[in-house]
């Protein structure tokens, strides 16, 4: 009677699962600004082994005590989808866009997707200087500075943040702090 | 669902303290028993049960048997079941049944009390973070800060916890906020914007959904606990179905009764230990409809071979269980009870049952059934597991009859050798497989629902788990039944051990097994021994005539096994039936990979 399994099964359902590729997303989340609701995020990508690779979270509206979260992960477009709806059963969240999917949806690559860093470099001579051409070059602003440091302000996508603070590492790179990714798509349309 | 929740037409503002209005919320959201355990952080809510008696508390012996009370309260009512515990250890014994009841969507409010605000996180006598302990095993939980939100929460918690895809919610109460004036306000119907439940299905996947069923060959209904949460009518509506379209129909553990198993459609329960005949006709079948099921690892058997040539149609309410673990071709979002009201309108309207075209189908089921799965070989010195089971379920059909159970091979046997006609008749932990759920389930079931017979079958190891809410049966003169299957063995255990790990018993057998005829009259309850066939019948009379708790130790055939059985890492079509599992066809039924499985 059990002949039949030795046999290949011609199941197409998982054939596709197990060549689908990892992808980066990044997901817009309106959260009710309520204590404890980004632990429920966090805990449900801890919880079900999710990645995280950004987040960024502010509160957005102030009067509807709307805060918007901002989560880039990875996962199989499987799992991307289990991930948006596992965001849709927490309670206090009202919407979860796959900014990536929208953008595809819209004909467009990918979202806007912006990112500001702190860079602080210290060094005197030859490599200040070269740390001050550099940052001009990436439109980097210096907001603190004294004869020994500069403290950069940069903005961008986010390789070009990691091109920048690799590029000042051998010039003095002190110590840097990033928000994580804030986007939205483009055009006229809302979240 | 409706929340349950009364329309008070008297005092539609007033002020009171947070415990007055703790009491007047259950009141308003219709509670009738609260399952608990006094202590210092709760002490306000207590005193204000005691100046009242609309609303009765049932006092248990751990707050783990006041959850898993409360959850077979809910069960067997489809209300939300409800249980007062104290702070620090009365919240962290809650998260069993929270974490059990998350995972069998059973609508439990646990209201656990809190230091006083003043002292959160200064690491109080009997603190603990009972929101961040609770967070992943509730659907929803709150700490109040201020008396004159406690309200408007508690409404909400009943709300959440009973709408949607049911589940737990806890509200923690610190002390202060049990002692503070503020203004209470009667439930209302202004939910939340972010929390809005789609309960209507999609009308024109309903439609592809029929289409797809009436050009079935070999079509399966495969239903689940969704249809039971749903209320009554869904099976109701489930019935009307099978009867509309002729299909087979199977069932998960958790849809047990919501359709008959008298009903001449029914193949059995299907997964792990389900029948031949209803995985066969799941791995064959050109159309699977899943209602209010969700492809559970128990159900599936090894994802890649899981049902290859069927068209998928899956009922449910919770976005993230369809494709889930399998790709569903038709998914329909929405309450089981409304899609089907849909479903069947529309299959009354347009799809024509061809019966016939079926035929075919039925005489493979037909074979698949001769093969006679669940069968086991009588024995007339030493009572069989089975056996005890299916005279249980001949001398108690026929009445009002509620069943619990612990978890193991016990609870197998009674999924396939008790047989229900009705939902909302069956308590079992699914999900969790919470061994010591059976015995305080059973008190739950038993204050619903004084004149019934209600029956925990048990496994000797189980029972031991919440033996103690023996004591708080007594108290609250519930004639539960404890039924132990006493095998001297965790007998699972002992048989994963023999087809994992070459048949090693490493800790699975109990060297010291109390007396439990003593057990149960040391806590004034009836103890009742058997150990043979014939005088089986005659002590299950006795124990259904006692009017009071009976523990029943049934002893059982110690080596026995749970068959037939879709081993870790197999297929539905590779069962091992039980007139072949041979102890070398046992060793070796599962190979390498299927060892890592649970």
């Amino acid at each position: 009677m059990n002949a039949q399994h030795l046999q290949p099964t011609g199941s197409a359902y998982f054939i596709a699962k197990e060549t689908e590729r990892p992808e980066n997303h990044t997901l817009s989340v309106l959260v009710d600004n309520e204590p404890g609701v980004l632990a429920r995020v966090i805990g449900l990508f801890s919880g079900r082994g999710y990645n995280i690779e950004s987040l960024t979270v502010s509160e957005t509206e102030h009067e509807k005590h709307l805060s918007r979260i901002t989560i880039v992960t990875r996962g199989t477009p499987h799992v991307l989808e289990q991930i948006k709806h596992q965001l849709e059963r927490i309670v206090p969240v009202h919407r979860v866009v796959d900014l990536t999917v929208r953008s595809h949806e819209l004909g467009q690559e990918r979202p806007l997707e912006r990112e500001l860093a702190l860079v602080k470099v210290a060094g005197t001579g030859e490599a200040r200087v070269e740390a001050l051409r550099l940052a001009d070059a990436f439109r980097a602003s210096v907001i603190d500075a004294n004869t020994e440091h500069f403290i950069f302000e940069i903005t961008g996508k986010g390789s070009k943040l990691d091109q920048f603070i690799a590029i000042m590492k051998p010039l003095g790179l002190v110590e840097i702090c990033r928000t994580g990714v804030a986007a939205m798509n483009r055009g006229p349309q809302g979240m | 669902m409706s929340s349950g929740q009364n329309e008070r037409r008297e005092m539609p503002r007033s002020e009171m303290t947070g415990a007055e209005m703790v009491v007047q919320a259950l009141k308003d959201n219709g509670v009738k028993h609260v399952f608990g355990y006094p202590g210092g952080a709760v002490l306000p809510i207590y005193d204000e049960i005691f100046q009242q008696d609309e609303v009765e508390h049932i006092l248990v012996r751990h707050e783990q048997g006041a959850g898993h009370a409360a959850e077979g309260y809910a069960r067997s009512t489809g209300k939300a079941g409800v249980m007062l515990v104290t702070s620090g250890p009365g919240a962290t014994n809650a998260v069993t049944p929270l974490q059990d009841a998350l995972m069998d969507s059973i609508p439990l409010v646990c209201l656990t009390g809190q230091v006083p605000t003043s002292l959160i996180g200064s690491d109080a006598f009997q603190e603990c973070d009972t929101v961040g302990i609770t967070r992943p095993c509730t659907k929803h939980n709150w700490l109040v800060k201020d008396v004159n939100e406690l309200a408007a929460i508690i409404h909400e918690a009943f709300h959440v916890a009973t709408t949607g895809r049911p589940g737990p919610v806890v509200v923690d109460i610190p002390k202060d906020v049990q002692f503070a004036k503020g203004i209470y306000v009667p439930p209302q119907t202004a939910p939340r914007t972010s929390y809005q439940p789609k309960v209507q299905g999609d009308l024109e996947k309903i439609k592809a959904a029929v289409e797809l069923m009436a050009g079935a060959k070999r079509p399966i209904l495969y239903t689940g606990g969704g249809v039971i949460n749903s209320g009554p009518e869904a099976s109701h509506l489930l019935r009307e179905l099978v009867d509309l379209t002729g299909f087979p129909i199977t069932s998960t553990l958790m849809g047990l009764g919501a359709y008959p198993a008298s009903g001449k459609n029914w193949m059995g329960m299907l997964g792990m230990h389900g029948t031949y005949e209803a995985n066969m006709a799941m791995h064959d079948c050109d159309v699977m409809v899943c209602i209010g099921a969700r492809f559970d690892d128990r159900i599936t058997g090894r994802l890649t071979a899981f049902s290859p040539n069927s068209k998928k149609i899956h009922i449910d309410i919770d976005p993230s269980s369809i494709n889930k673990n399998v790709h569903t071709d038709v998914p329909i979002l929405g309450d089981v009870g409304r899609v089907l009201e849909d479903l069947v309108r529309l299959w009354r309207a347009t799809a024509k049952a061809d019966k016939k075209a079926l035929h075919p189908w039925w005489e493979q089921i037909a074979k698949w059934r001769a093969r006679d799965s669940l069968a086991y070989k009588m024995n007339h010195d030493v009572i069989m597991p089975q056996y005890a089971i299916q005279r249980l379920y001949a001398l108690t059909k026929d009445m009002d009859t509620y069943i619990t159970t612990e978890v193991g091979q016990h609870q197998m046997w009674a999924a396939q050798h008790y047989h229900f006609e009705k939902p909302n008749r069956w308590m079992t932990s699914g999900g969790l497989g919470t061994m010591g759920y059976g015995l305080p389930a059973a008190l739950g079931v038993q204050i619903a629902h004084p004149d019934a017979l209600v029956i925990d079958i048990a496994g000797d190891a189980s029972v031991q788990m919440t033996m103690q809410e023996m004591s708080a049966a007594v108290q609250h003169e519930a004639p539960i039944k404890i039924f132990i299957l006493n095998n001297q063995y965790m007998g699972m255990v002992r048989q994963w051990q023999q087809l994992l790990h070459g048949n090693r018993l490493s800790h699975s057998y109990t060297e010291a097994m109390p007396d439990f005829v003593k057990l149960a009259e040391a806590y004034g309850g009836h103890g009742i021994r058997c150990e043979k066939p014939d005088e089986l019948d005659d002590a299950i009379k006795e124990m259904i005539s006692v009017k009071k708790p009976v523990i029943f130790d049934c002893r059982v055939a110690t080596l026995a096994n749970c068959f037939p059985m879709i081993p870790s890492g197999k297929a539905h079509n590779e069962m091992l039936l039980p007139d072949e599992a041979t102890d070398e066809a046992v060793a070796n039924a599962i190979d390498a990979k299927g060892r890592e499985l649970v």
